[in-house]
């Protein structure tokens, strides 16, 4: 069983283009071009020099000896909060605004919750020149002050989502409405593993650069590639994705996916999406959702606005379904007090999205030959507020 | 037959006149079907609202939003329908997203369809692919007609395949856009609607998104078989209510 898509855009039961007609001009476009494209070696080698010179990469596969120490156990950090603009998602857009030149499109689009991928996005179209358009919703706007500054200073148009629940699933919807809307000129940039195929793997495979170092990193320092178990948080899946990826199809390595209990699954406040969703449909794709009996998608809650989203890319259905990887829910409280943690024993502030995953080993418990590698999707900087309300600094 | 290929056969052009059930008031729907065909409306669409109305502009997704507050749901719709036959002979369609008709159960969903005395089914986000793979049977097997939509930027093999997949008519979505983004027709319109009448397809087509008038109706209605109008009646629904839709319908034709 093979756990990458398979030829008609499915992981197992999961996945394909829900899509009204409207959109499937551009998703076929884009199904029938992305493998060609990204196997040019013109594509591969730009957007390897990008990855290196602009973006930082390799990002270092850090031993935390003393976190290591507290929980007996060998705990790698893989340090994608150094990547330029403080998170994983640069990997994406770097490559899918690449891809977007190559398709001859001179508008981009995105959606963003915390800002984040807004962020991301606003900073690759910068860099090439081209015309930004960020749906954010109106609730997070105001939640999300300084990213909404960044994103103007790096010249792109903020829009505020005013439809449904006016955050994140609603500035998807209203990106994939101005993509029916511009169907010729416009690439949308999907900040995750989630939306129509061809985008849960086009995404993968632009984020899988992170377990394609982790592989050669390990060997260097381990005399292995491969981990014990590779840990990430899911909001839509990309960090996972990309830090799981050539791990997927090798049984000797246990996969960890975590995801954001808020107060507690069975709080009514929660994103913990392989608990509490159902199979069914969310901006194009079949996967677990977050959702009423009556089939109406409903509002997660998180402290950690990049994990406040009521599905799960196709992938992570999946894997969740199959068995394959491991899901375990954190709730706020106990990854604030992780993501502290690590604060004071590594020097390291983690985003709030990342301190989920550090906050597994209370609970989980390693042997202490175990190779852990926790996959620190971002850093803090976005997160100070958060965390002084919290901790009342 | 079903009642939708009766009503394409009829030497006329069509008005289909598409509503959010639930809305403006939750017991509104019965008393608006009524009204619509006593008017001299043709078909009308049954709009099943949902949280995430990603093909609709602002206009049908704050009326799903007040249809959700209100307290609709796919099995109180069903219910208020459940005696529609008795005072309604006009076509009946339902429009909505998949996601709601996937957690009622597609077959379940048929079947009541089928009790009730609906006619057809369009689901925008069901793919072709699919449908034709996992539900074309059960869609037949209930009496439903599928009906599929197409674009501007459908390509001509598309539409082949969608004019070969259906057994009524195809809903052609006048411009690249969601509901009620735009008014009126240019000539890129007209050339779209003479490129598909050239083709000579089985299925009549009918033309929605963009028609809220009587002149936008005689312009959609030229080269193909009706128009549908959803967005302008929501309009006039919130702006006048439930009273005045013989206003509205006189005003199309
Ligand atoms: C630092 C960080 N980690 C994780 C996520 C969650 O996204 P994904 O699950 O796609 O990696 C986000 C999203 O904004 C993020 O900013």
């Amino acid at each position: 069983m093979s756990y990458h898509v398979n030829k008609k855009g499915y992981y197992g039961e999961f996945g394909g283009a829900f899509i009204p007609e409207m959109l499937y001009p551009n998703c076929e476009e884009l199904r029938q071009n992305y493998l060609k494209i990204m196997a040019e070696p013109s594509f591969q080698e730009e957007f390897d020099q990008l990855l290196k010179d602009y973006v930082g990469r390799p990002t270092p596969l850090y031993f935390a000896k003393r976190l290591s120490e507290k929980y007996n156990t060998k705990i790698y950090l893989k340090r994608e909060d150094l990547c330029h603009t403080g998170a994983h998602k640069v990997n994406n857009t770097i490559g899918q605004i690449l891809m977007a030149k190559k398709l001859g499109k001179n508008r981009i689009i995105a959606e963003t919750g915390a800002g984040q991928h807004g962020v991301a996005t606003a900073t690759v179209c910068a860099l090439m020149g081209i015309e930004c358009v960020v749906y954010m919703g109106e609730i997070d706007i105001a939640r999300q002050a300084p990213n909404v500054a960044r994103m103007k200073m790096l010249g792109a148009e903020v829009r505020p989502a005013l439809s449904g629940s006016r955050t994140l699933k609603d500035a998807t919807n209203e990106a994939i409405r101005d993509w029916i809307n511009n169907p010729v000129d416009t690439h949308y940039i999907i900040g995750s593993v989630v939306g129509p195929h061809p985008y849960p793997d086009m995404v993968a495979r632009f984020q899988s650069v992170i377990s394609k170092e982790i592989q050669s990193q390990l060997l260097e320092k381990e005399g292995t590639e491969n981990p014990d178990y590779v840990v990430a948080c899911v909001g839509g899946g990309s960090n996972a994705a990309g830090a799981f990826y050539h791990y997927l199809d090798n049984p000797d390595v246990g996969i960890i996916a975590v995801e954001a209990a808020g107060k507690g699954i069975d709080t009514g406040e929660s994103a913990a999406t392989s608990a509490l969703g159902k199979v069914g449909i969310i901006h194009g794709s079949k996967t677990l959702l977050m959702q009423t009996q009556d089939g109406q998608i409903t509002e997660p809650y998180s402290i950690s606005a990049g994990l406040d989203y009521p599905g799960v890319g196709p992938m992570h259905a999946h894997l969740y379904k199959s068995g394959r990887a491991e899901f375990i829910s954190i709730t706020d409280d106990d990854a604030m007090t992780a993501g502290l943690g690590l604060c004071q024993l590594e020097g390291i502030i983690p985003a709030i999205e990342s301190s989920h995953a550090l906050a597994i080993f209370e609970d989980k418990k390693f042997k202490p030959s175990d190779v852990v590698v926790v996959n620190l999707s971002g850093r803090g900087d976005k997160d100070l507020k958060n965390y002084i309300d919290y901790f009342k600094l | 037959m079903n009642r939708i290929q009766e009503k394409l056969r009829e030497n006329k052009k069509l008005l289909s006149i598409y509503f959010t059930a639930g809305y403006p008031n939750l017991d509104d729907t019965v008393s608006i079907i009524q009204d619509l065909e006593k008017n001299g409306v043709d078909m009308i669409e049954i709009g099943l609202p949902f949280s995430d109305p990603l093909a609709d502009g602002p206009t049908i997704q704050d009326s799903s939003t007040q249809a959700l507050k209100n307290g609709m749901h796919t099995a109180l719709l069903f219910e208020q329908l459940k005696d529609i036959r008795k005072t309604v002979s006009i076509p009946l369609v339902m429009m909505g997203y998949f996601n709601p008709v996937l957690q009622y159960g597609v077959e379940e969903f048929c079947k009541k369809c089928q009790e009730i005395g609906i006619d057809g089914i369009i689901l925008p986000d069901l793919p072709l692919d699919v449908y034709q793979e996992e539900y074309e049977a059960l869609f037949k097997e209930y009496g439903l007609i599928n009906v599929f939509l197409i674009t501007p930027q459908t390509s001509e093999e598309r539409i082949r395949a969608i004019d070969e997949a259906s057994d009524g008519f195809i809903y052609m979505v006048s411009s690249a856009s969601t509901t009620g983004a735009k008014q009126g027709f240019g000539d890129e319109q007209q050339t779209y609607f003479e490129r598909i009448s050239a083709m000579d397809l089985k299925n009549p087509q009918i033309v929605g998104f963009g028609i809220s008038n009587s002149d936008t109706f005689l312009q959609a209605t030229e080269k193909t078989k009706g128009a549908i109008i959803g967005s302008a009646f929501i309009k006039h629904l919130t702006e006048k209510g439930v009273g005045q839709i013989a206003e509205f319908v006189q005003g199309i034709r």
